[in-house]
């Protein structure tokens, strides 16, 4: 569950190597998360900076849900999002940076309600090649599928998701990968895809969007963000080893 | 009732690569031309929060908004065809400057063969190469005679490059190539330990500031690594909105119209007369009236609204008869994906051209006769600049989540490089393009029907291609190359390329082909098609500087057209 996972020691192998904390600080632009909120206040202090004065983390106030009505639907989600991004030696978890808040943003928007896709009938079972042709939108299809996991969860196991251990968690996310279970009105595969699909953004993702928080998503892949030239890194047989930085930082400008 | 407007010279429907060439060119004439673009305008400015991997690469910003237009699929014509409700296979633009603005920039021209297709494969393989079904024909144009249109559109966009031996060229590129880098140094010695020719990509990424013969200034390209399903922000990669569209501008003879989609092609007695369109912002109908009408919108577009409104003959695959809509191709991607274990390289940095190829494995550069195929493909190793949603690479057998994947996704981000082929495509006779009888776009109009599914032509080509690219991985060192799996029926879902062409092909003879090789139309002479829905068949390569030359040659067919009346051929 989200509150068990939220602590932020960088004290993991492969992380440490890569974070710009053991190098004495984060170059600017960096945040976590809070961007949907503070992004057009001028002068918001940064998470960064507060974490470099004392380690303390600024209040977040875009940790909240947009769309999810239900606080398990939510935990559940998020579980989800940790079993296919665990946390591990190389760092952080899908929960600790922030994915489910990053989806469900993204299920109350645009995406969500499938705004910019073709959803005039008929609607008909067409072959795998023809693409999505379900009626559901996204957020439905999400909503409808976290109800099959709980439910699932209770009548195999007799017990809520959240309280099983992770092989059984993995089982139950297998069985929905592998379209074992009915899901109404879509492909029963369609769901978990849209899951881990989701899972990725929100890990990797600009941490504008709430997700990939503190960028760590990117550090854990060595990928630097946004930058603005290569011209003269790009002929180098150096690695490139440089902080990340976001879209923020065109923002602090 | 639409409002019909003053007559004018010439009107473009749809305003990017196309429509900003036959804009400039006729505009210098001192010829009237309205520009109608159904999506809004766009410049530099527009791209401050460019560098966001999931609004564009992953959500399509820049693109076509399928919630009011789409097409319908079906894999055969015994297939109930179903509206394509997601982007994925092929990315359509929309906006001003069209896909134009997000292309990679790879400004390859088709090669000599391609134009004489079908008479150079009966002269040296005989008839019995061209199997059943392969629709394969000239084009009515060498390569010689488009060569200088070639090399004019390579002027304007001042493309950089080295010689590729078998592109003859009258010139050399306006600008040197792009830098060198550990990767493509890796894959140009690999390429040589191989006996090929490499050559770096020719690029619309330019290697050095440059003013075009129009007067327009391209910037120097910054390798941000944001191409791909992105504007530049800094004006280095060459794109119809620093170019040929201010060009038209200056001299204040075009008028420039966005969000006007237009819904028909007005015609009568054989003549175009005009074009209706829709201000999608109020609603309101309007009759553009015009000399010469040239549609310059996609592949899909342009044949569609010949389709809607009944001009020229629609193609039927049963009786054979008919050129709209036929002729419609694609691409294989054939290739391998090389896995390293002890080195890391800077593939997140780059540009959307910055890469090496090779031809020897394209057109017939290399020998047919014991091939259970023609043609082929160019293969290019890229540094275009990875991005982490859309690139976890992870070897065979790894699961798609969980502690494997994540550990070896994040491994092999930086620790993995391949080849690519952008394998031919040739027209087949189930292949085609006509109108759905069930679903419509946003203003009623019936939307295009794909029907198009993978030949044994390009499964055989693609398992070709694949192999060749194996060895070639594992020149470049890799610990471990994976093979691109066999090519199964065409799928609509996973992105592969936006190399769509035909529907409205080139020939020399109004029996085979919808227009000539002014790109006018043989049933219309005042209306012109112009772009890749005008190929007769798809070439392995990118298709848009072989685009770019024939739109040069369409204006220069619409201005002498102004002139003396009748066929240019």
């Amino acid at each position: 569950m989200a509150e068990e996972s939220t602590d932020n020691k960088m004290s993991r192998r492969q992380f440490l190597k890569n974070s710009g904390y053991v190098a004495g600080g984060v170059v600017g632009g960096g945040i976590i998360g809070g961007l949907v909120t503070n992004q057009f206040q001028s002068g918001a202090p940064t998470q960064d900076q507060s974490q470099q004065e004392g380690g303390q983390a600024t209040q977040d106030f875009s940790r909240a849900l947009t769309y999810f009505s239900r606080r398990e639907d939510f935990d559940v989600l998020s579980q989800m999002t940790e079993l296919i991004y665990p946390s591990d030696d190389n760092g952080p978890g899908a929960i600790e940076l922030g994915a489910a808040f990053y989806i469900d943003k993204q299920l109350s928007g645009a995406w969500g309600h499938n705004a910019r896709e073709y959803m005039q009938g008929p609607f008909h079972e067409g072959e795998p090649t023809q693409g999505y042709q379900s009626r559901l939108k996204r957020h439905e299809l999400i909503f409808q599928g976290i109800q099959k996991v709980k439910q699932y969860s209770q009548s195999n196991y007799d017990a809520s998701f959240l309280d099983l251990e992770e092989e059984q968690q993995i089982e139950i996310l297998t069985a929905f990968e592998n379209g074992e279970v009915e899901i109404d009105g879509a492909p029963n595969e369609q769901f978990f895809a849209l899951i881990r699909a989701a899972t990725l953004e929100g890990v990797y993702a600009d941490p504008l969007y709430g997700g990939n928080r503190n960028m760590d998503g990117w550090r854990m892949k060595e990928y630097p963000g946004n930058k603005m030239s290569y011209i003269n890194e790009i002929d180098s047989g150096e690695f490139y080893d440089e902080e990340p930085s976001s879209l923020n930082a065109h923002m602090d400008q | 009732m639409a409002e019909e407007l003053e007559k004018v010279d010439v009107v473009t429907v749809g305003v990017g690569w196309t429509g900003g060439i036959i804009a400039a060119e006729c505009a210098k004439e001192g010829m009237s031309v309205v520009g109608l673009e159904r999506g809004k305008g766009r410049s530099i400015d527009d791209y401050y929060m460019i560098h966001d991997e999931l609004r564009y690469a992953i959500r399509y910003d820049l693109m076509q908004d399928v919630s009011k237009e789409t097409i319908s699929f079906r894999n055969a014509p015994d297939q109930r065809a179903l509206p394509m409700r997601q982007m994925g296979s092929f990315l359509l633009g929309q906006g001003l400057g069209g896909a134009g603005v997000h292309w990679n920039g790879q400004t390859h021209r088709f090669l000599p063969y391609d134009f004489e297709i079908r008479s150079q494969t009966i002269d040296k393989y005989g008839e019995g190469k061209i199997k059943d079904g392969m629709m394969l024909q000239d084009w009515g144009i060498t390569y010689d005679e488009l060569e200088p249109y070639f090399d004019h559109f390579e002027k304007i966009c001042g493309i950089s490059g080295e010689e590729n031996p078998y592109s003859p060229r009258s010139n050399p590129y306006p600008t040197p190539p792009m830098k060198d880098t550990p990767v493509t140094d890796r894959a140009r010695q690999a390429a040589e330990n191989l006996n090929l020719k490499p050559f770096k990509t020719p690029s619309a990424n330019l290697s050095e500031q440059y003013e075009n013969p129009d007067g327009k200034t391209i910037n120097a390209c910054q390798y941000c690594a944001f191409c791909e399903r992105f504007g530049c922000e800094y004006g280095a990669k060459t794109d119809p909105t620093i170019t040929v569209i201010p060009t038209a501008q200056e001299t204040g003879n075009y008028e420039l119209r966005t969000h006007s989609n237009v819904v028909e092609v007005l015609h009568q007695d054989g003549r175009a007369t005009g074009v209706r369109y829709v201000d999608v912002l109020s609603g309101k109908e309007y009759i553009q009236p015009a000399e010469v009408v040239v549609l310059t919108s996609y592949v899909m577009n342009n044949t569609k609204l010949l389709l809607v409104s009944d001009i020229g003959t629609p193609y039927n695959p049963e009786t054979g008869r008919g050129n709209v809509g036929k002729n419609y191709c694609y691409q294989i991607n054939a290739g391998s994906t090389g896995f390293f274990e002890e080195e890391q390289f800077n593939t997140f940095m780059g540009a959307g051209s910055l890469g090496i190829c090779v031809d020897d494995y394209n057109g017939d550069n290399f020998d047919h006769a014991d091939l259970d195929f023609v043609h082929g493909g160019v293969g290019s190793v890229t540094q275009t600049g990875q991005r982490p949603i859309n690139t976890n690479p992870v070897p065979p057998g790894t699961p798609s989540w969980g502690r494997e994947f994540k550990e070896k996704s994040i491994h092999y981000f930086t620790r993995h490089l391949g080849i690519g082929f952008q394998g031919a495509s040739m027209p087949y006779r189930y292949n085609y393009l006509d109108l759905d009888p069930t679903y419509k776009d946003a203003y009623g109009v019936p939307l295009l029907r794909m029907t198009y599914n993978f030949t044994d032509q390009d499964k055989n080509l693609h398992k070709y291609l694949s192999q060749r690219a194996t060895e070639f991985v594992k020149e470049m060192g890799a610990d471990v190359a994976t093979e691109a799996e066999e090519l199964g029926d065409y799928n609509i879902v996973p992105y592969q390329t936006t190399h769509n062409t035909g529907g409205t092909p080139m020939g020399d003879n109004p029996d085979n082909s919808t227009v000539n090789n002014y790109s006018q139309m043989w049933e219309a002479e005042n209306l012109f098609v112009v772009g890749a829905s005008t190929f007769a068949h798809n070439s392995g390569y990118n298709p848009t500087g072989t685009v770019g030359a024939l739109a040069y040659r369409a204006a220069e067919g619409i201005i002498r057209y102004s002139k003396e009346g009748g066929s240019l051929v």
